[in-house]
């Protein structure tokens, strides 16, 4: 182990800001949903991080429950942008605006 | 210089550069497709801080399943739609990455403050805390801090399954239903 924690830290810290401008600035709703993704995977880089820092497993164990939840997440996000794409034939949120004032 | 730094210098370049690529990609595919070469980077890192098991499961489950669910829709959606350039809000770009970077500078200011840059992890992690083989250590813990939040890991992806099937179904019999409202 020759590469410091923070490296590793700072990595999944640009993965996060990347992941969260991608969220602001993109249209298509796929894109977003992988821009989520991409923060998810940030945070579990923190996690196994932080987990390799204090010589515990306990990072990797929340890592781990981290995937299932967004294995599940996928699964019910897809299902909701296509059951839009059904009613709106587009996958873009600017289109998704009943809820607007 | 030892393998494990260069590893971590030859991937944490790729894995921010395929990050940037799915953000500027205009093509959906071609955004999912570096978003795999992503999550190969990130599967590289979990090798380096000793969470072999992690490693395999961040290929099958994430670059496997999950991206293969993605293309799946993305292709069932049409992949020749381009986004709308029309701007609804006009700042929000620029925006969008000034708070971006802030929120950068702010999290590796925190990294500073709270963990420092010469911080490296207990030497004999492999021997220690993976002794018997990372895959048994994870289970131990798992089975028994953790096995309650296990458990309710697997109704949570019984929710999900049902979820998805309902969202997703097509009824047939209901009028209209299928129709474009916009």
């Amino acid at each position: 182990m020759s590469v410091p924690i923070a490296y590793f830290l700072v990595v999944s810290a640009a993965l996060f800001t990347i992941g969260s401008v991608g969220v602001l600035v993109r249209r298509n709703a796929l894109v977003i949903f992988m821009s989520i993704e991409l923060q998810l995977n940030a945070v579990n880089l923190a996690l196994v991080a932080f987990s390799r820092m204090h010589g515990a497993l306990d990072g990797q164990v929340l890592a781990f429950f981290s995937m299932v939840v967004a294995a599940a997440e996928v699964v019910v996000g897809l299902a909701i942008i296509v059951a839009v794409y059904r009613r709106r034939r587009s996958a873009d949120v600017d289109d998704v605006s009943l809820l607007r004032w | 210089m030892e393998a494990g730094q260069i590893a971590f210098w030859v991937f944490a370049p790729v894995s921010i550069g395929s990050a940037i690529a799915m953000l500027l990609q205009r093509n959906a595919v071609y955004a999912a497709l570096f978003l795999i070469v992503n999550f190969f980077t990130l599967a590289v890192f979990y090798l380096l801080l000793s969470a072999p098991f992690l490693f395999v499961v961040q290929i099958i489950v994430y670059a496997g399943a999950i991206m293969v669910l993605f293309l799946f829709v993305i292709m069932l959606l049409g992949v020749d739609r381009d986004e709308s350039l029309v701007e609804r809000l006009r700042a929000q770009r620029p925006l969008a990455i000034v708070l971006g970077l802030a929120v950068l500078v702010e999290l590796v200011v925190a990294i500073r403050a709270g963990v420092g840059f010469a911080t490296k992890g207990p030497v004999d992690f492999d021997r220690t805390v993976n002794g018997a083989g990372n895959v048994e250590a994870l289970s131990r813990v798992l089975f028994r801090e953790y096995f309650f939040p296990f458990e309710v890991t697997s109704v949570l992806l019984i929710v999900a399954a049902i979820a998805a099937m309902l969202l997703a179904h097509r009824r047939r019999s209901a009028a209209g239903d299928d129709e474009v409202v916009a």
